[in-house]
């Protein structure tokens, strides 16, 4: 089928915002992928280039609208310098692919895919559908196992499972991309098999710098596939980048047994640019003038993790998004809470105190965590630790608001021992490195030793014969 | 026929050499013979609202209707099954859902077909009558439903409203449970599935799985065959109806359909009504929850669809459109409360924010099964759930300190009512799933309690010493008192100490 030349079409009615018109075209099938060829500089259609400054740019477009004479083609490098004579369009005959396979670890390519490292293209096989193929409901697997990600906030509170999606919710100015680095480097499946695909979507050169540095190790021992569209790359990229990445994913998960973690970020860049393209159709805006099916795009993103029943592999996904203004009720963040399986959320006050990380435990939570902790899946002690430092830091807020209602001399013994606890619990828990890994024993003993601050009979939720074990009995 | 494809814009296909075809005749699209309905019709041209992933589908494709519109394959098959939202087995599919792989509709042993967007017909319908028992203390108690009933569950991601219907299908006391798994996650779909084989019916032996209809449009799956999917779960619940059984229809997230009638009307041109949304939004909710209730069949039996829908309110906003016109059209509605999910109290219905409108005539029900108490207990229950909020309120500025021992004891009142009663945890072995007679006995408990506080308080007894004592047998009740007459122990242990107070 594809040994013949296609067809290619110079005929552009209109040029507008990320949007062409192709007219003349037949046969060009919906969400198409087009190669768009832009005559160089001052030269008539077809003629041949002459001089430096003569230079073919070779863009590419998804097919948006497709009637019997005119093609809506959303052209991701944008259009600039586009005209409508010398252009020449063809269309693949296909939804865009990418090739899967092996060859994308280790390497460091664009939004696109194309390679960044200096290396080849990388290739691989047919190739996948960037937009992804629905997993029958029927033969998924539910999450039951643990990603351990060495970062003790994460692992003892909002322990994320393999499969899960489970996003980090920040605002600007926060360290949410050092934390997802870091959970990138760091986190494993025990024994099994893992790598991880980091998607970068308008992210600035020195973001995108630090976050190659804190993953070298992991690209260098060819765990780490990683796609950067960076802030002054093409938009409309960026609606392209996260498939390439999941599509990937998705293979080295499901065809090769691997568990991958997937970390994209920011995802208000990526919809930010679908909305661009929603308004350049002149699209009726919903909320934020953000498109109505702003739900299904993400969800169509955010759905692609998850087991498949009978086979080794996972896909573990990991959405970084900043939250405008700080506002969880902001469409991204919103309709992202109502895909995903929980958040991690990132505290500005925690920040300004010096915590890193600034995971605000009691604004964070794992839906998933009940099934992929505890006994035979981490320590028998897990679920009773987390739920008994979750229920006193709760109690350690509401000892702060009375406080500061009451002053702090007027607090009772045991008021006093939560704001203690609370201080523990940040001092030795919650706080660590940015490059230190710790383990899950030294993790659950940290919380612990934050639990010591408190007198036994606060803690309800533990078993004794657990208290007297973990802390001695009392004497 | 000469009939092909002219434009395609996602699951928006316009078609022409259609002459003859009906509004909502099902049509074959292109190579893969996608599904999809005609939604509109000029000349001999049709405008077709496809039911999968058009990609790769061009202009000139052949285009063929099938001359019926979108039917349902209705028969005993149905229950055990696991279907997506056209009805098509997602049991016998592969792994991917590849649009152009779909097996035909394997065609059910003498199924009875039936075009989902109609109604089925009965001979007359009937009062509310007999409650649902859902099992969930929160709702028997303050806001029941009868069945044939509606009602509406909002709630913001995070306060529990899956589990919560979870709840409903899995312990509730209907006949057919149909559970439209509409535009939600993925993996809680498989985790409901892999519940359902594996936990036993209370009320056959079987397996709970043998009663129950799941439909599994997860978001992912394509946008407009979940409006399809919430349709056919009403005229599958309709079609056991007709057969004299009680079924109950729980559709989450009616938000996410509604998004897809929003998607479709956007890419057809329609101008927006509120948000965006189809003018035509509030009848089609109407429409669908109108298709609840009880009725006399046609042969003379008696059966009933209550539905259930989840609404899912961006940022929690309580008057966007589908949660303000939904909210209209139902009998009881089951608020769920970030606050109370944030203080981690479970099932988070807030009993102020919600309501239910067939109080009158469950109280006649329960009146009639042998509990004449009944509505006393509610109206004292929701008088001191609100009398107590409203003293928090008031303490919160002047201090509980400061506020008359009556009033304390409200206060008290209102914390062992939360605690003892309102509270219940899906995960517990023993308290999953409460029987009204233990929900009786439970709440009485706690009422009891109550008036020997006040009793004490009359008598003289200090309020400090009564909020100090230990009620943790009372409170502890719902978890470790299996009947209702370890219940009764419970409330004589802590009624003894009281009276150690004077």
């Amino acid at each position: 089928m594809t040994d013949w030349p296609r067809p290619s079409y110079t005929g552009i009615a209109r040029v507008r915002g990320p949007l062409v018109v192709v007219t003349g075209a037949e046969d060009v099938g919906w969400d198409e992928f087009a190669d768009i060829r832009v005559g160089p500089q001052g030269a008539a259609a077809g003629n041949e280039a002459v001089g430096n400054e003569a230079v073919e740019d070779d863009r590419h477009g998804l097919v948006l609208d497709t009637a019997r004479d005119r093609v809506l083609v959303q052209v991701l490098e944008g259009t600039g310098g586009m005209r409508t004579e010398g252009m020449r369009v063809t269309f693949s005959g296909a939804p865009l692919r990418v090739p899967v396979g092996t060859a994308w670890l280790g390497r460091v390519c664009d939004g696109m895919g194309q390679p960044l490292d200096g290396g080849p293209p990388v290739l691989g096989g047919a190739g996948a559908p960037v937009a992804g193929v629905p997993l029958n409901p029927v033969h998924r697997e539910p999450p039951a196992e643990p990603v351990l990600t060495g970062i003790s906030a994460v692992d003892a509170l909002t322990t994320l499972a393999r499969g899960q999606k489970l996003p980090i919710f920040s605002r600007a100015g926060l360290p949410h991309l050092e934390l997802a680095a870091q959970i990138a480097a760091q986190a494993s499946a025990g024994d099994e098999p893992f790598c991880v695909v980091f998607a970068a979507m308008g992210l600035t050169h020195a973001d995108a710098a630090a976050v190659r540095e804190t993953l070298e190790g992991r690209s260098a021992s060819g765990e780490l596939v990683l796609l950067l569209n960076l802030a002054d790359a093409p938009v409309i990229e960026r609606t392209v980048t996260p498939r390439i990445a999941l599509t990937v994913a998705e293979h080295l998960a499901f065809q090769e047994g691997r568990h991958v973690l997937v970390v994209m970020g920011d995802m208000t860049s990526y919809c930010e640019a679908l909305r661009e393209v929603s308004a350049a159709r002149g699209e009726i805006p919903a909320r934020r003038a953000y498109p109505g099916y702003l739900y299904s795009d993400l969800a169509s993103l955010y759905e692609r993790c998850g087991r498949v029943r009978g086979r080794p592999g996972s896909v573990t996904l990991v959405p970084v998004l900043t939250m405008p203004g700080g506002d969880i009720t902001h469409p991204v963040p919103d309709l992202t809470g109502y895909i995903t399986e929980g958040q991690i959320v990132l505290s500005a006050d925690l920040h300004a105190l010096g915590v890193y990380p600034p995971v605000d435990a009691l604004e964070s939570l794992s839906r998933l965590m009940r099934k992929a902790a505890g006994p035979g899946r981490t320590r028998a002690d897990h679920l009773d630790v987390a739920a008994q430092t979750t229920a006193a830091l709760a109690g350690a807020r509401r000892a702060r608001e009375l406080g500061e209602l009451i002053g702090a001399g007027a607090l009772s013994d045991t008021d006093r021992h939560y704001l203690d606890f609370e201080e523990a619990c940040r001092r030795t828990l919650i706080s660590q490195g940015r490059t230190e890994s710790r383990p899950l024993e030294q993790t659950l003993d940290r919380a612990w030793r934050a639990l010591a601050e408190l007198p036994r009979r606060e803690l309800t939720m533990l078993p004794r014969e657990m208290i007297d074990e973990r802390l001695g009995r009392e004497g | 026929m000469g009939a092909e494809v002219t434009r395609v814009n996602g699951p928006l296909v316009e078609t022409t050499g259609m002459r003859g075809t009906a509004m909502n005749d099902v049509v074959e699209l292109g190579p893969a013979r996608l599904p999809g309905e005609i939604v509109a019709l000029e000349g001999d041209a049709a405008t077709v609202q496809a039911y999968e992933y058009t990609g790769g589908l061009a202009p000139g494709a052949a285009a063929a209707t099938t001359g019926r519109a979108l039917s349902a394959p209705l028969g005993a098959h149905l229950l055990g099954g696991v279907f997506d939202g056209l009805l098509r087995p997602l049991s016998g599919a592969g792994v991917w859902l590849d649009p152009s792989a779909r097996a035909p509709r394997a065609d059910a042993d003498r199924a009875e077909y039936w075009p989902v967007r109609r109604p089925r017909p009965y001979s007359e319908r009937l009062d509310a009558g007999a409650p649902l028992h859902t099992g969930q203390r929160v709702i028997d108690l303050l806001f029941p439903v009868p069945l044939g009933g509606t009602v509406a569950v909002p709630g913001g991601f995070g306060t529990g409203k899956t589990m919560l219907l979870q709840q409903v299908a899995k312990w509730c006391d209907a006949d057919v449970i149909v559970y439209v798994g509409c535009g939600e996650r993925g993996n809680e779909m498989a985790d409901v599935l892999e519940e359902l084989a594996e936990l036993d019916d209370p009320r056959t032996g079987g397996r709970l799985a043998d009663r129950t209809v799941v439909i599994a449009n997860t978001s992912n799956m394509p946008m407009m065959a979940r409006e399809a999917g919430v349709h056919s779960g009403v005229t599958v619940a309709e079609y056991f109806r007709d057969q004299g059984r009680d079924a109950v229809v729980i559709a989450d997230s009616t938000s996410r359909w509604a998004e897809a009638l929003r998607e479709f009307a956007s890419r057809a041109g329609e101008l927006p009504g509120e948000e965006g949304y189809p003018a035509a939004l509030p009848s089609a909710l109407a429409a669908f929850y109108e298709r609840a209730g009880r009725v006399r069949t046609r042969d003379g039996a008696e059966g009933s669809v209550t539905v259930i829908g989840a609404v899912s309110p961006p940022g929690g906003d309580m008057t966007e459109p589908v949660t303000a016109y939904t909210e209209r059209f139902v009998r009881a509605r089951w608020s769920l409360d970030k606050d109370l999910a944030y203080s981690r109290h479970y099932p988070a219905v807030s009993w102020s924010g919600s309501f239910a409108r067939d109080v009158p005539a469950v109280a006649r029900a329960h009146a009639a099964a042998g509990d004449p108490e009944w509505a006393r207990r509610r109206a004292r229950t929701a008088g001191l759930l609100a009398e107590a909020d409203r003293l928090t309120a008031l303490s919160e500025l002047v201090g509980a300190g400061t506020l008359p021992p009556a009033e304390r004891v409200t206060l008290l009142a209102g914390r062992l009512l939360r605690e003892g009663v309102l509270q219940q945890s899906a995960l517990s072995s023993s308290d999953a799933s409460c029987t009204p007679e233990r929900t009786a006995a439970l709440t009485d408990a706690v009422l009891d309690v109550v008036d020997r506080c006040r009793d004490l308080v009359g008598d003289g007894v200090a309020v400090s010493v009564i909020e100090d004592l230990d009620y943790a047998p009372l409170v502890r009740a719902r978890e470790d008192a299996p009947t209702p007459a370890d219940v009764h122990d419970r409330r004589d242990t802590v009624l003894t100490r009281l009276d150690g107070l004077r």
